[in-house]
């Protein structure tokens, strides 16, 4: 007991908070949600990775665990510090939703999650929706994006006799990387678990990268290699979670708090190795979720409050200097209700509210906050072979600035419609489809950022369709389960945000001047077996198609061309092994040829990249104490690659880690 | 393995194998060429211009092209191919070009440095490291640079802008004057040189004023206060300067004003302040062609327009020297030169920066003789003589 008296009283800290979580997922009424459970309701299922699986996986962070998801671009702008954020369908990353346990993550800033700061230590499931999650009960928010990734902390799980579990963990390797991290969960009551869970990662981000040209006849032009420079991080991850039910009912809370110092490593350009750029982030939210089953009514109350400080300074002698502190705050309220009208029929209705504001202590900074207002509709159809969604969403936002007259009031609605279908009689193959439409509001930035901000900016919006198969058998024991997967869709893009010129030299603005088509392809499969008694293989391939053009105006140079760093071909295949307590796994990822401008000329060419990971793991026991070491090698190949133009990405890197759990 | 499971893992195996397209050594960026019709002319003094490309931070897309008037072949993007073995080639951000005697001086700015090339065929001879350059000159076998950092001790937060001279035999920096605020380009007449400072780094605070340095001993004597946020700096044939303001983008617009001796004085200040929104001027003769650019928040749109000044009465002859209409297919004008012997204009359009630039000629009377593709961001013309 004395070991679990501090964490006591850290839940207590954190009761107010939250978790609307993806607990929704399952429609277990007294039972905390088990880990890896499928609904099996999902009009459009999603991509998953979880539990061991992503354990398995080569990957650091959340982004690095994307990338083994089709229809998505990951921009990452290298090393352990680097800027990660996720690209759903080409449609731009402010369409991208990013949910941890039922609460959107949000930057009213400029839109964008840096998904390399959520660790997989933690993590417990990553999903990807197209559309949307195919569960009415949700957030209002949660109608409003046009591709969703749904990050899920563990929770806690207990062996039969005991109330406690603690999980060490220590990760080191290449780029001076420390990475300790501590788990610990207890059962303080029947019906109330917690979880306290913190990380540190330290490296001075220091690694070798080459740039090497040849003329025309094979003759080397230049072939250097250098260090990547300024790319240190210091961070410190804490984050609390309590979890209850109760009859006909659960909550569960959160307090996070994310604290780093970086450098940012900065574009290798001509006769600059090294840059002065630094970044202090100190981001911390609280939130809670509260879900009631009464009969036939559910209802779905979440809560969060949300602040993020962030401090970039610019050292270099060369430059301008810059010291520049932004703080984000945001309030969010959401209640969702859902109603069983029939045993096939269920209908809800949500309201979120979200005030955000944005100070910056630079010159003429208008201070801007936001009040928005989100409502949305939906109705769910589950008739044995056929289902179908409907939900129609209502969003309105108010702006108010400091000294200055507020922009217009924006008011936007976009429907949606999925449908699913099991055409023969097994439920192994089935069909679905979906239209839906969606917007991103400007950004504080885009609206307001010093000179080139333009508060007369309307939504961006995006329409998708999307028609799909899905192939799932579980069959003998020597082929376990098998799903296949293709998606064929269409998106468009309008009034895109983007940077105009204006005025005298070097000078911009933000203009609803662009128009994208997106034609694509999604294929995955997956395929589980044991040849051997004790061996398991399991093989994990995806493949993306994409043709995403600019159609903004046909006297532009770049009318119909491919738009920046969206690869027409993309894939990648896993080969995962497990025999007796051992674990090998192998992992390619591919990314076609890009260009690193709007024009596709060979000036803008950007060469494909292809990498391969590996890593062996193997679990033991030692009496009640559970090992786990895992060697991992990170680009075996040691391709010299550029996912960002001029961001060189490392070599071959390596990671070891040593798990002990009791 | 069932025979579906095998199928099914080939079928994968195959569209992998199909679809990929595997990386190639990359190789040194080679120049493209195009054919202009504009050539085989007359005999005169000039043999070509170069081309400076400024290209968007932090793309290391700087890039030189050289259109030759003898064979008409305009050459784009030729520094790599021609010094292939400059590491991550030209730089970042060119900002200013010019040539002295022999020798193609290359401003780039976000790569700190000039770079030296040999003006009849741009191999490189050297390059001479300067912070943050902006602006090059040359007066008696001296090279002249401005640069935002002076004295990085004084005022940490702001510091003071500098002018390096570098010797253009030896390419060795001589001597260093502290200037204005984030000083931008500069003239020299009768052994004074004129820098105009912009302040940039400073808004609200913007520079207002001209340094004047002494060349004897290069010494700061005197800033003459002319108008907020300095850009521009040329001289004309009858010693005076044309100065441009770039104001606050707000409220104090960008204006054009002129600096003169009063008759008896050895001191320059503002006789005239001409009400026109100037970006960059080129002048010929007693013409000053420039452009203007105005934003107008309300239609979301620039106001463009081409105008001639004459230099004897400072008032505006023509407002636009475009006269065919064409000069709606330039999006953003972004650099102007006069070809010293025919007249013909070269205006460059930057388009959204982010994409390749076009190169217009017209000729004296305004109508468009040909375009041509350039790199991003087309900006600064300097003619080779023969």
């Amino acid at each position: 007991m004395w070991r679990k008296l501090p964490l006591v009283v850290l839940s207590f800290l954190c009761c107010v908070l939250a978790d609307a979580s993806e607990s929704t997922d399952s429609i277990g009424l007294d039972e905390i949600v088990v880990t890896g459970r499928r609904p099996e309701n999902e009009i459009i299922p999603a991509q998953r990775l979880d539990g061991k699986e992503l354990q398995r996986l080569n990957s650091h962070n959340v982004a690095d665990a994307l990338r083994y998801f089709s229809g998505l671009q990951i921009k990452d702008y290298g090393g352990v510090g680097g800027i990660k954020t996720v690209n759903i369908r080409s449609m731009g990353t402010n369409h991208t939703g990013v949910v941890y346990d039922g609460v959107q993550l949000g930057n009213a800033q400029n839109g964008q999650i840096d998904l390399g700061q959520f660790s997989l230590d933690n993590i417990e499931a990553i999903s990807l929706y197209n559309g949307q999650k195919s569960n009415i009960l949700q957030p209002a928010r949660d109608f409003g994006n046009a591709g969703s990734v749904y990050m899920r902390t563990r929770r806690p799980h207990f062996e039969p006799t005991k109330n406690y579990h603690l999980r060490g963990t220590v990760r080191f390797g290449s780029f001076d990387l420390i990475n300790p991290s501590a788990l610990v969960e207890m059962k303080l009551s029947d019906n109330v678990d917690a979880s306290v869970s913190a990380e540190w990662v330290n490296s001075s981000g220091k690694y070798k990268f080459r740039y090497r040209r040849v003329n025309p006849a094979g003759e080397i032009a230049y072939d250097t290699t250098a260090v990547r420079q300024n790319g240190d991080i210091n961070a410190i991850r804490l984050e609390a979670n309590v979890f209850g039910h109760f009859t006909n009912g659960l909550w569960s809370a959160k307090v996070y708090n994310y604290n780093s110092e970086r450098g940012v490593p900065g574009a290798i350009v001509n006769n600059v190795w090294r840059r002065g750029e630094r970044i202090w982030d100190n981001n911390s939210f609280a939130q809670a979720s509260f879900t009631k089953y009464i009969g036939r009514f559910t209802t779905l109350a979440n809560i969060k409050y949300a602040f993020y400080r962030t401090h970039y300074v610019n050292n270099d002698d060369k430059q301008i200097k810059i010291d520049n502190l932004y703080k984000q705050r945001e309030i969010y309220i959401s209640t969702a209700n859902m109603y069983a009208v029939l045993p096939v029929l269920n209908i809800s209705a949500s309201y979120d509210f979200m005030w955000n504001d944005l100070h910056a202590d630079m010159y003429g900074f208008v201070k801007p906050v936001r009040f928005s207002h989100l409502a949305s509709v939906a109705a769910a159809l589950d008739i044995k072979r056929f289902k179908a969604q409907a939900s129609c969403m209502g969003t309105f936002i108010h702006d108010k600035l400091e000294d200055r007259k507020s922009p217009k009031d924006k008011h936007v609605f976009t429907p949606a419609i999925f449908i699913s279908g099991n055409p023969l009689r097994t439920t192994d193959l089935s069909l679905r489809a979906f239209f839906k439409q969606s917007f991103r509001m400007p950004t504080f930035n885009d609206l307001y950022y010093a000179d080139m901000g333009n508060s007369k900016l309307d939504p961006e919006r995006v329409t998708q369709y999307n028609i799909g198969v899905i192939y799932e058998h579980s069959a003998n024991r020597l082929l376990s389960r098998m799903r296949f997967t293709a998606d064929a869709y269409y998106n468009t893009v309008k009034d895109k945000i983007v940077a105009y010129p204006k005025g005298q030299q070097f000078r911009w603005t933000m203009l609803n001047l662009g128009k994208v088509q997106i034609k694509g392809l999604d294929i995955s499969a997956l395929l589980t077996f044991s040849p051997v008694e004790q061996l398991d293989i399991t093989l994990r391939a995806q493949y993306t198609f994409q043709q995403a053009i600019d159609v903004t105006n046909p006297a532009d140079n770049y009318y119909r061309d491919q738009i920046p760093y969206i690869p027409r071909n993309s894939g990648s295949a896993v080969v995962n092994a497990t025999w007796r307590g051992w674990g090998l796994n192998y992992s390619y990822i591919y990314v076609g040829e890009r260009y690193n401008q709007q024009e596709n000329i060979k000036y803008n060419y950007t060469q494909p990249w292809y990498t391969s990971d590996i890593s062996l793991s193997k679990d033991f026991r030692i009496r009640k104490v559970q090992l786990r070491g895992l060697i991992e090698v990170n680009n075996l190949l040691s391709q010299d690659y550029d996912v960002i133009l001029n961001y060189p990405m490392p070599k071959r890197n390596y990671r070891f880690t040593i798990t002990v759990e009791i | 393995m069932t025979f579906r499971s095998k199928y099914i893992i080939t079928l994968f195996l195959l569209i992998l194998l199909c679809t990929t397209s595997c990386r190639e050594d990359e190789l040194v960026v080679p120049t493209e060429y195009d054919i202009i019709s504009d050539f085989g002319r007359p005999a005169t003094g000039i043999r070509g211009f170069y081309l400076l490309n400024e290209g968007n931070m932090g793309s290391n897309k700087c890039t030189l092209d050289y259109y030759d008037y003898l064979t008409g072949l305009y050459a784009r993007n030729f520094y790599a191919e021609r010094n292939p073995d400059v590491i991550k080639e030209l730089g970042d951000v060119g900002n200013d070009i010019g040539i002295y005697g022999s020798k193609l001086y290359v401003v780039v700015n976000c790569s700190h440095k000039v770079e030296i090339l040999d003006a009849r065929s741009g191999t490189r001879i050297g390059q001479v490291d300067i912070p943050n350059c902006r602006y090059i000159r040359f007066h008696k076998g001296k090279a002249y640079v401005s640069s935002f950092i002076g004295p990085v001790l004084i005022d940490p937060d702001a510091p003071k802008g500098a002018v390096f001279e570098m010797d253009t035999t030896t390419l060795a920096i001589t001597r260093k004057v502290t200037v204005g605020y984030q000083p931008e380009e500069m003239e020299i007449i009768d052994d004074y040189m004129y820098v105009a400072n912009s302040g940039g780094y400073r808004t609200p605070e913007y520079d207002n004023t001209v340094s004047v340095i002494q060349m004897e001993d290069f010494k700061q004597v005197n800033r003459i206060p002319v108008g907020i946020n300095l850009h521009r700096l040329k001289k004309d044939r009858y010693g005076k300067l044309w100065v441009t303001g770039r104001g606050d983008y707000k409220s104090r617009p960008s204006r054009l004003y002129v600096l003169d001796k009063k008759a008896g004085y050895n001191r320059m200040i503002v006789t005239d302040t001409i009400p026109v929104a100037c970006s960059e001027m080129a002048i010929r003769g007693d013409s000053l062609y420039y452009y203007a650019t105005e934003w107008n928040n309300f239609t979301a749109s620039n106001t463009i327009s081409y105008g001639i000044i004459d230099i004897r009465t400072k008032k505006i002859v023509n407002t636009n020297f475009i006269s065919d209409g064409t000069d709606k297919d330039i999006t953003i004008p972004y650099g102007i030169a006069v070809h010293p012997e025919t007249g013909d204009i070269l205006v460059t359009d930057a388009k959204n920066y982010v994409s390749s630039g076009s190169l217009h000629c017209y000729s004296p009377d305004g109508k468009k003789k040909w375009s041509v593709r350039t790199g991003d961001i087309p900006a600064h013309i300097t003619f080779l003589p023969r």
